[in-house]
């Protein structure tokens, strides 16, 4: 399951009004990997999410998904989403688990379409796949964050994306918990072999639980897996943020860029 | 009573136009509640107003349109109105709450002037501003059960897609679901909706039926569709509760179908409360 890039980006530049924002931006995340970009705030994280949904276009370089090129790929149901709103949603809003991740097939039944027994299957297998079955018939706004941000990932993966993208995702979830919740994403990869992409900034909790580290801060630095970002971390670098603001000072293009 | 519904039409007109109003209101008013916009019903109400003031004053003057029912003008007003807020919204992008009171103002504005050039209140006008069970007509009937028909058929079509809008409105927009389309399908049910209820419950009350039953209905149900089974329920348990009760205590039918729906929601309100506090009490108990 090697060789394919389920995202590569090349050259990829953006900018808002002046200020640059992504600087030459190259990256390809192999299918089947579990790719964690940490960078602190105002690093270009979001910006870079919104440029893979195709939600903004790059100035300059390119994007191809599944090995399309971005303006050509229709194949949008392959990809999940789970955005960094999901929980400042409504708390009061009355529906259940199972109504909200039932949501998650609205697009993929397409218009007309009723919702069948076999769809209910599918809504269960998802919130099994985030542990969250035995919730079903709560209310969404009785849950904690950290639960309701996994029905949120059952959401998304109700609709079989063969890749899924999530922002910030432990925001809202209770610290002790944020361990199991990335070792439900490490399941999700393994046992599912879906294509994960996370933004965060907590680099601590993340390293042991993904396959492949980058870290952004307007430019990329690829570290390959996860062993090597830790090695890099003991290297005296273990100050990330101070290591990325020092890497850019000098402008140079790390070892690890990978393309 | 019951013997009157057998014998007077009036009767059987207002029965059952409130049981098709008592159905409709919450039905749309669950959708309403949840994205926020309950206020929306009362400024479409008041464009309606100035819809029917438009009718009796063109009655007035054109003898042609003296047969014309008001409640069809008062459809298009209120059809109209809602497509302002809508362009409103997209004018206000950061205050979309504003469009609410331009067109409420603007609604009552235009329906002062109407009365006005028509001499002033009339009783037909005042039956319209706080309902009357007398003044339905069987094309009253006719038109509402038309309504009602083309309103439930939409929601079961619309359903997953109106719930995903109502939930998670930026989600249904990044999933690709013609989120502007429905919205507009929905927003002009809810303008059919208002200008046909308002000849039981009156333009001032109208709103009331939207979102007192659902009000209600969110403190204690599980689930979305729960949540308009019970409204329904309470919706008809107002109307009906309040036309019987109007009937035999002569009071104002609109009037007391609302105050049945307080009741209601201060009822459930009293029941959420004995049944946490329960909740707690057992919970310490087997702590």
């Amino acid at each position: 399951m090697k060789s394919q890039a389920i995202i590569e980006i090349k050259q990829l530049s953006y900018r808002y009004e002046k200020e640059t924002v992504l600087e030459n931006i190259n990256l390809a995340v192999p299918n089947g990997s579990f790719l964690a970009i940490v960078g602190p705030n105002g690093s270009g994280k979001s910006t870079l999410l919104r440029l893979i949904l195709g939600l903004l276009k790059p100035q300059t370089g390119e994007i191809r998904l599944f090995g399309q090129e971005m303006s050509k790929f229709k194949e949008w149901q392959q990809i999940g989403y789970v955005s960094q709103k999901a929980n400042s949603f409504n708390t009061g809003f009355p529906a259940t688990v199972f109504e909200v991740v039932s949501s998650g097939l609205t697009k993929k039944l397409g218009l007309f379409r009723f919702f069948k027994k076999e769809d209910s299957q599918k809504v269960y297998d998802a919130l099994e796949a985030v542990g969250m079955r035995k919730f079903s018939n709560r209310n969404i706004g009785e849950l904690s964050g950290g639960q309701q941000q996994r029905v949120f990932i059952a959401r998304a993966l109700v609709s079989e994306p063969k890749l899924l993208i999530l922002d910030e995702p432990t925001v809202g979830v209770d610290a002790e918990n944020v361990s199991a919740f990335y070792q439900m994403l490490a399941d999700l990869n393994k046992n599912r072999g879906i294509t994960l992409l996370l933004v965060t900034h907590d680099v601590g909790t993340i390293s042991d639980k993904v396959t492949h580290v980058a870290c952004l801060n307007k430019h990329l630095h690829f570290h390959g897996d996860s062993d090597e970002f830790e090695r890099h971390q003991s290297e005296g670098m273990s100050e990330f943020y101070g290591m990325d603001v020092h890497l850019i000072s000098h402008q140079h293009d790390h070892g690890g860029v990978f393309k | 009573m019951i013997q009157g519904l057998f014998q007077y039409e009036f009767l059987q007109n207002a029965f059952l136009t409130g049981i098709l109003i008592g159905f409709l209101a919450p039905l749309l008013g669950v959708f309403i509640v949840v994205r926020r916009l309950s206020l929306i019903a009362d400024a479409l109400s008041h464009v309606t107003l100035a819809g029917i003031a438009a009718s009796l004053l063109l009655e007035k003057y054109f003898l042609v349109l003296s047969g014309l029912n008001p409640l069809y003008l008062g459809m298009v007003f209120s059809v109209g109105g809602s497509l302002f807020i809508e362009k409103l919204r997209g004018v206000y992008k950061h205050y979309q709450e504003l469009a609410i009171p331009i067109i409420l103002s603007g609604g009552i504005g235009l329906g002062v002037i109407f009365i006005s050039l028509a001499d002033g209140f009339n009783t037909d006008l005042y039956s319209y501003l706080f309902g009357s069970v007398s003044a339905v007509s069987r094309t009253d009937l006719w038109v509402i059960f038309v309504i009602s028909i083309a309103v439930v058929i939409t929601i079961i079509l619309l359903y997953k897609e109106l719930f995903l809008l109502s939930f998670d409105e930026e989600h249904a927009k990044a999933s690709g679901i013609a989120a502007k389309s429905i919205h507009f399908i929905f927003i002009i049910m809810v303008a059919l909706v208002i200008a046909a209820s308002m000849r039981i419950v009156g333009i001032m009350l109208v709103s009331s039926l939207m979102t007192l039953p659902v009000a209600a209905s969110i403190r204690i149900a599980k689930g979305f569709k729960q949540t308009i089974f019970l409204s329904i329920i309470f919706g008809e348990i107002s109307v009906l509760g309040g036309l019987f009760a109007s009937y035999y205590l002569d009071l104002a039918p609109g009037g007391t179908i609302v105050m049945i729906a307080v009741a209601i929601l201060v009822l459930t309100i009293v029941y959420k409360k004995f049944t946490l506090k329960n909740q707690i009490s057992q919970g310490g108990a087997a702590g």
